[in-house]
């Protein structure tokens, strides 16, 4: 056990919690017993809370330890995450302010509910829901794996179900303080993850390097550990096979990114559209933080880190690799500090995570399908009542089952939420595509991506099946035929799934069109999607 | 600028700078060792200057396409006369 670790954890630990129930009385709107109170924390973030907020939401602590992880396993391939986190800003930067201009003229609270006013389909808005929470919850219990990730360092390394009890505490009292207060706690102890984040990478870039060598060093040591593996595909550089995987997954990421309803729950909650355009500048400087980040993977090679066997699965747990790192190389106290950083980072985004889905669930199916004229106050209890619900569900995840189907299921829901990118981003910008179309890419994408999937193996680590997203183009096939011949070059299969469903979706709508099938009602204006905060036009906060 | 009330859509030359940094995606371009930059290979450190170069072009288009207030908060500054036009 380590002591001093865990005493600076838990004092750490302790404020955000105290923070956490405080959050409820921060900016008080005149209730709490309504989605955009308790949901959206009042809609009137500014540019600063903004930027902790979202930034806290999408830099989580899976992508902490697990970017890290994967360099000191792979190499460069791991590095993908800074290209998406780069592209990400430039491609989201128009379509963000006019989901944030529509949502606000309409009250919408998730993207489920804009699909819903743009096409008047409740069932096209139930798909895009479903999709949505279903891809959320196993991101939920990844921030769990993170959060372990820490404690087990720690020495909280216990077997069995008992093993996980920390777990288990730390989450109860998230989910208690997210049910009373809504999204402003998780904006809160926001500012207090990425304060310690930042203040912890730069040690760790600075310091590290010079204690084993310096990056050249360093780099050097990776090259030699990777060189000495009979595996072909890692590296300090790309090979010929991986590079197409590397952009398109970069890319596929990027795309998906805010479609995820959490990260929409982020924008929806910010004051205007200048606060989020200011963000997409701002929000880089977290990809910095990350790809630095990265980089310690392959500290870890030099300074000889060894993973910890996990004593509830009993195998080694990669995702340790930077806590380790951490509690070897630096003194107890400040590695405490990095610990609490990684700690807090899991709660932040698990907590907009269950409560975005905690909307979903109750904008687009209990107000939609089980009570239809329920009240505000009603839905804001819901959605509470829900919040409890996703994060059991995902504490139980972990426990229960094994981590690795998180893990395998997170990756499963990045296809996945890419298969709403017509639905809900091409749609921002015109109605062309019929519902009809919508509707059959999103079954065709969904099938075909989850098929692929399916038949990636990996016999290295002995599994048969979902075994990564990595896909060979010779293993591309349509009902027989094979493409691209027998070749080897890797591609991200999202977005495969995604062409699959843009094609499936546009003959549908031609065939629709054709047909003159109705294709519903759309509720919105093309003057909503620039409407500004200081417009008349912007529906009323909490509004009964 | 002129805008489309139509297809309510905006469109300016400027935001074409928002497609730069997906150059970064061109991974022939950069997947070589040298040269080193304080012993970071080039696969890196090249990755890394478009981080900056990514604030640049998206701080460029946002400065440059601020949104003309649609509602300045102050009152109509037609007359009235002018308003009651049709009367006449």
């Amino acid at each position: 056990m380590q002591w001093t670790e865990l005493i600076v954890f838990s004092v750490l630990f302790l404020l955000v919690t105290v923070m956490g129930f405080v959050a409820a009385r921060w900016q008080k709107g005149s209730t709490l017993e309504h989605l955009d109170e308790w949901g959206l924390g009042g809609r009137k973030f500014g540019s600063w809370i903004t930027w902790f907020l979202v930034g806290g939401d999408l830099y989580t602590a899976y992508t902490f330890v697990a970017v890290p992880a994967l360099m000191f396993g792979a190499g460069a391939t791991g590095f993908f995450a800074l290209p998406y986190t780069v592209i990400l800003y430039p491609i989201v930067f128009l379509p963000l302010v006019r989901m944030w201009s529509v949502s606000r003229v309409h009250g919408y609270v998730t993207p489920a509910d804009f699909v819903k006013g743009r096409y008047g389909s409740h069932w096209l808005a139930l798909l895009v829901a479903i999709t949505g929470i279903v891809a959320t919850m196993p991101y939920i219990a990844l921030q769990l794996v993170g959060l372990e990730a820490v404690l087990r360092s720690m020495g909280l390394n216990g077997g069995g179900i008992l093993g996980h009890l920390p777990l288990f505490i730390a989450f109860v009292i998230l989910a208690l303080y997210t049910y009373q207060s809504g999204l402003r706690a998780p904006a809160l102890i926001a500012f207090v993850k990425d304060i310690l984040i930042y203040i912890v990478i730069l040690v760790a870039i600075v310091y590290l390097p010079s204690k084993f060598g310096g990056w050249g060093e360093i780099f050097n040591d990776a090259q030699a550990k990777f060189d000495a593996t009979p595996a072909k595909t890692d590296g300090i550089l790309l090979n010929s096979n991986n590079q197409l995987q590397y952009a398109t997954l970069a890319l596929g990421s990027a795309l998906a990114l805010f479609i995820y309803p959490h990260s929409l729950t982020g924008i929806l909650a910010s004051r205007g559209r200048n606060v989020i355009k200011r963000n997409m500048v701002a929000l880089p400087a977290y990809s910095l933080v990350l790809g630095l980040l990265a980089l310690l993977g392959y500290v870890a090679i030099s300074a000889g880190t060894k993973p910890i066997v996990n004593q509830a699965t009993g195998r080694p747990d990669t995702n340790t690799i930077v806590p380790e790192l951490f509690g070897a190389n630096f003194p107890s106290w400040f590695a405490g500090v990095a610990f609490a950083a990684i700690g807090i980072g899991a709660l932040v985004p698990a907590a907009i995570m269950s409560i975005a889905a905690a909307n979903l669930w109750t904008r687009n199916v209990y107000k939609e399908y089980i009570k239809k004229h329920a009240t505000p106050a009603e839905e804001a209890k819901q959605a509470k009542l829900a919040s409890l619900v996703v994060k059991f569900g995902a504490v139980a995840f972990i426990v229960f089952v094994d981590p690795q189907f998180s893990i395998d299921l997170q990756l499963i829901g990045g296809v996945m939420i890419l298969q709403t990118l017509p639905a809900v981003a091409i749609a921002l910008y015109t109605r062309w595509f019929h519902v009809y179309g919508l509707v059959a890419g999103w079954i065709g994408g969904m099938g075909y991506g989850m098929w692929l999937l399916y038949n990636i193996g990996n016999p290295a680590i002995n599994k048969a099946h979902f075994a990564g997203s990595a896909l060979p183009l010779g293993k591309l096939s349509l009902f027989g035929w094979h493409p691209f011949g027998a070749s080897t070059v890797q591609i991200y299969v999202g977005i495969v799934a995604l062409t699959v469903n843009l094609l499936v979706a546009v003959i549908v709508t031609l065939i629709a069109k054709k047909a003159k099938v109705f294709n519903g009602t759309d509720q919105t204006d093309p003057s909503d999607y620039h409407v500004d905060e200081d417009s008349p036009r912007v529906k009323p906060v909490a509004a009964h | 600028m002129p805008s489309d009330h139509k297809t309510g859509l905006r469109w300016s030359n400027w935001n074409l700078l928002l497609v730069v940094p997906l150059l970064m995606l061109i991974t022939p371009w950069f997947n070589i060792d040298e040269p080193r930059i304080f012993g970071l290979p080039f696969f890196y450190w090249y990755q890394f200057a478009f981080v900056p170069l990514g604030v640049l072009c998206v701080g460029l288009v946002y400065v440059k396409t601020k949104d003309k207030p649609v509602v300045t908060g102050k009152p109509d500054k037609l007359g009235v006369d002018d308003l009651d036009e049709g009367a006449n």
